[in-house]
């Protein structure tokens, strides 16, 4: 049962990654937080998956975790979203010219 | 969201009393299950007092579960929203991983309203929830029956109606059958 509990657990380290990554890349707040909270909450599942291969008997905490994070990590989310919103920052704009490049 | 509990009062699930409190012991009591994972009689009882013990003291504040449709299709369209739950987050991340990794950044953001039938503070949670967790979307604030939604690819001319029927809708489908 080892090898697909790395498989997850990798998985869920590239997604992490990816959701830094974003952090990094995109141009404004509300970009950065929405590639922050779906890479990062999936990777962290994916994370929880992995450790339920290896610790099958784990699953009751395991579950517990994963609704938790699932009912929190977006609330986290949209609520920094709404203060900033509320502090005047407007979203980013691509400019027209550049769309469709 | 602090206006909210005023505007939107449990006026649509059972009064806060009996039912609500029966409703957080078990919520209490399934949470003390998944946490001691034990079936011993004596954390039984340890959690069957606990619980009782949480649901006595917050049953008259404590008013997100009264949203909640206790009917016998409840638990199938549980399932169905967790599907579709499910796919849309895998879907969003494949997404994000597209967006992030592409060399010219593909983004064409904006915020759009979008309205909601859900009347019930936990199934306008939910509905928020699943917003932020979907391909591209992330609700930004939650006022009475509309939220305020950051869109990372905005369709030209997009209005509330259109973006309701996108953004929304596969959820607000599956959530009204079990929640208010």
């Amino acid at each position: 049962m080892s090898l697909p509990g790395n498989l997850f657990l990798l998985l869920g380290a590239a997604f992490c990654f990816l959701g830094a990554l974003g952090l990094f890349r995109m141009p404004d707040v509300y970009n950065r937080i929405q590639a922050g909270t779906k890479a990062v909450t999936l990777g962290t599942l994916c994370v929880l998956l992995g450790v339920w291969f290896h610790h099958p008997e784990w699953w009751a905490k395991l579950a517990a975790i994963a609704g938790l994070l699932l009912l929190t990590n977006p609330v986290g989310s949209s609520t920094i979203a709404r203060a900033l919103f509320l502090a005047g920052v407007r979203p980013w704009q691509s400019h027209p010219a550049d769309r469709e490049v | 969201m602090d206006q909210q509990t005023e505007t939107t009062p449990a006026a649509t699930g059972p009064k806060p009393g009996w039912s609500n409190a029966a409703r957080l012991f078990t919520l209490a009591f399934l949470l003390w299950l998944l946490l001691t994972g034990s079936l011993a009689p004596a954390e039984l009882a340890a959690g069957a007092l606990v619980a009782a013990a949480a649901a006595a003291l917050s049953h008259p504040r404590v008013t997100l579960l009264t949203g909640l449709r206790l009917t016998p299709a409840a638990p199938l369209h549980l399932l169905a929203y967790l599907g579709v739950f499910a796919i849309a987050l895998v879907r969003a991340n494949l997404d994000v991983a597209r967006r992030v990794l592409s060399p010219a950044l593909p983004l064409h953001p904006g915020v759009v309203q979008i309205r909601t039938g859900l009347r019930s503070e936990l199934g306008r949670l939910l509905l928020a929830n699943s917003i932020t967790l979907t391909p591209g979307t992330l609700t930004v604030d939650v006022e009475e029956d509309r939220l305020l939604v950051h869109w990372i690819s905005l369709p030209a001319g997009a209005d509330v109606e259109a973006a309701t029927r996108a953004i929304a809708e596969p959820f607000e489908r599956h959530l009204s059958g079990f929640l208010e």
